[in-house]
């Protein structure tokens, strides 16, 4: 890109991106012994929060990444849960039926992307949406299911109630730690370069041969396994199996709400909004219709006003983003301290 | 097996209906308006307002709500979807997404869980019957919703292609920089375009409250059914859209002979079949015949 | 009948009209010569509405309509002629020209007249506008841009991708239209054609006007030097005086 590479400094890893990542892993170890000390209330609501973060950054990857709207994607929570149900009642062990059930989720994703990757925009949002009701219907079919009445993971008997919930709570910890590397990974990959391309121009990137089906079905793939793995985790610890409250579409309007506040399209915007929404639920959760009106509206607002989010709003006043996913240039040329743009004009 | 085959077919005249205003809303504002069956459900409910509490029977009270709709749909083109359009294309979805929460949850806190029907103010219409020979049964309603879905397509049709609004809204529609440039107020002609489409709306609700019950939430169904006929019938083809709705009744009505749960599964998967159809077979057959083409003249 | 005075446009960061000044009168035809990026269509469509200006006033008949939309100044009398003339492909020749009356200013052009002034558009009337060949084509968007009744007509390189035929004959209609005392602008990339036309020439390079002239007192050198920026160097004062 820049002939004269010799004045600039391209870097990833800027200071604060190191310190921050220090900071991230010991969280993460805190969190990870957090059960010795944390109470059995503390560590079922830590356990929810893993999953609004799983689901959010998994949207986020598929609307804010790859240009994807779903309405559609409690298809996939829907799914994870119902797999995890049929594979532990074939006498597997439940845990091990969850990490399964999400692979499954993935391949069943991955076959069902060569029609839906065809859609675009408004159309691929509500065709996602007919396929959740389609497969809610036929899950409703399996007699094992009753149809609404449902059923649960009683195989999760075999733990010991106080052995359970730290189980589940260290499999949504690494869940969301996974998929959250995953995702980071991905990004800082050469697809990740290609999503970026994509996310710029899809002619533009095409025309420079990215592969723009293949890197959005990297992305569709991953965020199916990632909300799968959310709707198993989410059955471990409610136990209980309706198919109406896993396949709902509320599980995609959150989803949408905590990528919405948050902020579309940037890695760390959609964990704050996850974190928000937790929030805002543990506080006014209990306020019934009031409350959905005021996400709805809350959605709304964003949609409108600040389409970036709050993340968006933050990330203007810092100098480099928080986890390197792209590159910084700085410039040594002291007199021009942003000549960042004023080299590329320059060199037109 | 041809009263079933009727049945269908006018069913299919109900699917129309309601998906024609999502269907023009796409083909000429380029939007897919994720509100569209919540905003079904609001003209059912004004309507059941004014015949439950004043007495006024919902065919007279169209007279009311139309108006009121269409007052709605300008006001959702200038305020809502113009401002959001300009983050993009993927953007409005999610406004009208926001939208259709808020909306549902509003109508549930105002009228609560219990669900409501426009049959009880509409006398005999909404169970009364025509015999034709053969012992066949139809619906008097709906026999009356079809005639109102091919009255709607082809005077939408109509609109569109002779009046100097129906240009203006076909043009903006195109290329709403050059339809500037030749004098046209494309912000008018848009929001003009969104208070038809909630006309269509707003006439949908009413038949849609006459020929059974409604509540709350029940726009989200609605929704996927309007969205599966007119995708079905070629997104943003009117007409299409009354093919689309007819193919679509007549798939669910094989899914329940097939099987008791089966109605709803027969109608999604034609949806699947149609996309599967138009993207592989439909463009396959365009390659082999364009081939055909550029190998005769040789 | 026009007035442009100051004007800067910008592509983001590129300055693609720098501090134009020119005025019509009624009647009048100018020619605006100049290379391809010269800032030509730019300042047509800054004329339009379809750019904003970054500096400067545009005046109709003495009215500031700087701030106009683009369809509010078709109503104050303007009409252009898009480079590539940007019909409505799925619609009818006669579909096209109606649109063009859409801002309903009263004066003498017609349906009937249209036709009658541009004849090979009668047996197409009903043709798409994606079927018709480049001249029917150019002849249809000239047709609406009159059917608006405008003071003011912008013809931005009606002549592009045109055979020659295809060109005589629009030229042919035009010089109807010009006997008719309207006031023209006019870009035009054959300087012959441009010539043979205008009552006045203005040359543009790198988004200035660097020679404006009236036909009779410019010679094809002269505009030919200026198109390629050749007076350039010799300085501000020589620009100035061309």
């Amino acid at each position: 890109m820049m002939k004269d590479a010799k004045s600039f400094n391209v870097t990833r890893w800027t200071p604060t991106s190191r310190l921050i990542l220090g900071l991230i892993a010991v969280l993460l170890i805190a969190l990870a012994i957090a059960p010795v000390v944390a109470s059995a209330g503390v560590i079922d609501r830590l356990t929810v929060l893993f999953v609004y973060i799983l689901l959010a950054a998994m949207w986020n990857a598929l609307a804010g990444f790859g240009g994807l709207v779903s309405i559609g994607q409690h298809m996939f929570f829907g799914l994870g849960a119902y797999l995890t149900i049929r594979l532990a009642n074939t006498g597997l062990d439940p845990f091990a039926s969850m990490a399964l059930a999400a692979a499954l989720v993935g391949m069943i994703s991955l076959a069902v992307s060569y029609l839906m990757l065809h859609l675009k925009g408004g159309e691929f949002a509500i065709a996602m949406w007919v396929l959740a009701a389609l497969t809610h219907r036929l899950v409703n079919l399996d007699p094992l299911i009753q149809g609404e009445t449902g059923t649960s993971l009683i195989s999760l008997n075999v733990y010991e109630i106080g052995v359970r919930r730290i189980a589940i709570y260290w499999a949504g910890l690494t869940a969301m730690t996974a998929l959250l590397a995953a995702l980071f990974l991905l990004l800082r990959s050469k697809t990740g370069a290609a999503i970026q391309a994509i996310r710029d121009s899809e002619e533009a990137a095409a025309s420079i041969g990215v592969n723009v089906l293949g890197t959005k079905r990297v992305l569709f793939v991953l965020a199916a396994v990632g909300i799968g793995l959310a709707g198993a985790i989410w059955l471990a610890s409610a136990i209980s199996f309706q198919p109406k409250t896993y396949f709902s579409v509320q599980w995609t309007a959150y989803m949408i709400f905590m990528v919405l506040v948050g902020g579309i399209g940037t890695f760390e915007g959609a964990i704050l909004g996850a974190v928000l929404f937790f929030l805002i639920e543990s506080w006014f959760g209990d306020a019934g219709v009031w409350y959905l009106i005021g996400l709805g509206a809350t959605a709304l607002f964003f949609s409108l006003f600040f389409p970036k989010g709050l993340w968006g709003a933050i990330e203007r006043r810092l100098p480099h983003a928080l986890l390197p996913i792209g590159y910084t240039l700085s410039d040594f040329s002291p007199q021009e301290p942003h000549s960042r743009t004023a080299n590329h004009q320059r060199s037109r | 097996m041809l009263n079933q085959l009727i049945q269908g077919i006018l069913l299919g005249g109900y699917y129309a209906l309601i998906a024609i205003g999502l269907s023009f809303m796409f083909s000429v504002m380029r939007v897919i308006n994720l509100a569209h069956g919540s905003l079904l459900i609001v003209a059912a409910y004004a309507l059941w307002f004014l015949a439950d509490t004043y007495g006024v029977n919902p065919f007279l009270g169209l007279l009311i709500v139309l108006p009121l709709m269409a007052g709605i749909g300008w006001a959702l083109q200038r305020f809502l979807l113009e401002r959001s359009a300009r983050g993009g294309s993927l953007l409005p979805i999610l406004t009208t997404f926001g939208l259709a929460i808020v909306v549902d949850n509003l109508m549930f806190q105002r009228f609560g869980a219990d669900t409501r029907s426009l049959a009880p103010f509409i006398g005999d219409l909404s169970w009364s019957s025509f015999e034709l020979p053969g012992g066949l049964f139809v619906g008097k309603l709906s026999v009356l919703i079809f005639l109102t879905a091919i009255l709607l397509v082809g005077g939408l049709q109509s609109l569109l292609k002779f009046t100097p609004l129906g240009r203006a809204i076909r043009a903006t529609a195109q290329d709403p920089d050059t339809a500037r440039l030749v004098g046209i107020d494309a912000a008018r002609a848009s929001a003009a375009a969104a208070a038809i489409a909630l006309v269509t709306i707003g006439i949908a609700g009413a038949f849609l409250g006459m020929r059974g019950v409604f509540d709350a939430y029940a726009g989200a169904p609605q929704l996927l059914f309007a969205f599966e006929a007119a995708v079905i019938g070629g997104t943003g083809s009117l007409w299409g859209t009354l093919i689309g709705g007819i193919f679509l009744a007549l798939a669910q009505s094989f899914g329940a002979m097939v099987h008791p749960q089966g109605f709803l599964i027969g109608g999604h998967l034609a949806f699947l079949a149609a996309l599967f159809y138009r993207h592989f077979v439909a463009r396959q057959l365009v390659a082999d015949w364009l081939r055909s083409r550029a190998r005769r003249p040789a | 009948m026009l007035a442009i005075e100051g004007l800067d446009v910008r592509h983001g960061q590129l300055v693609a009209v720098r501090d134009v000044s020119f005025s019509l009168e009624q009647g009048e035809i100018l020619a605006l010569v100049g290379a391809n990026g010269a800032g030509k269509t730019t300042l047509l469509r800054a004329i339009a509405g379809a750019h904003a200006p970054s500096m400067g006033r545009i005046l109709l008949g003495g009215e500031d309509v700087t701030l106009l939309p683009a369809d509010r100044r078709v109503a104050a009398g303007l009409a252009l002629v898009p480079e590539g003339r940007r019909l409505f492909a799925d619609m009818t020749v006669e579909e096209n020209l109606l649109l063009g009356a859409s801002a309903g200013r009263p004066g003498d052009w017609t349906l009937a007249r249209i036709f009658e002034a541009f004849p090979i558009l009668v047996k197409r009337r009903g043709a798409k506008a994606s079927s018709l060949s480049g001249g029917e084509q150019q002849a249809t968007a000239i047709g609406r841009a009159l059917m608006s009744n405008p003071n003011v007509i912008l013809l931005d390189e009606v002549s592009l991708g045109l055979a020659p035929l295809a060109v005589r004959q629009v030229y042919a209609s035009l010089h109807r239209l010009l006997a008719s005392g309207a006031t023209i602008l006019l870009v035009e990339q054959d300087l012959t054609r441009a010539m043979s036309v205008a009552s006045r020439v203005a040359c543009m390079s790198e988004g200035r006007i660097v020679l404006d002239r009236p036909i009779a007192a410019v010679t094809r050198d002269e505009i030919t030097d200026a198109y390629f920026g050749l007076n350039k160097a010799g300085g501000g004062n020589q620009a100035a005086a061309c």
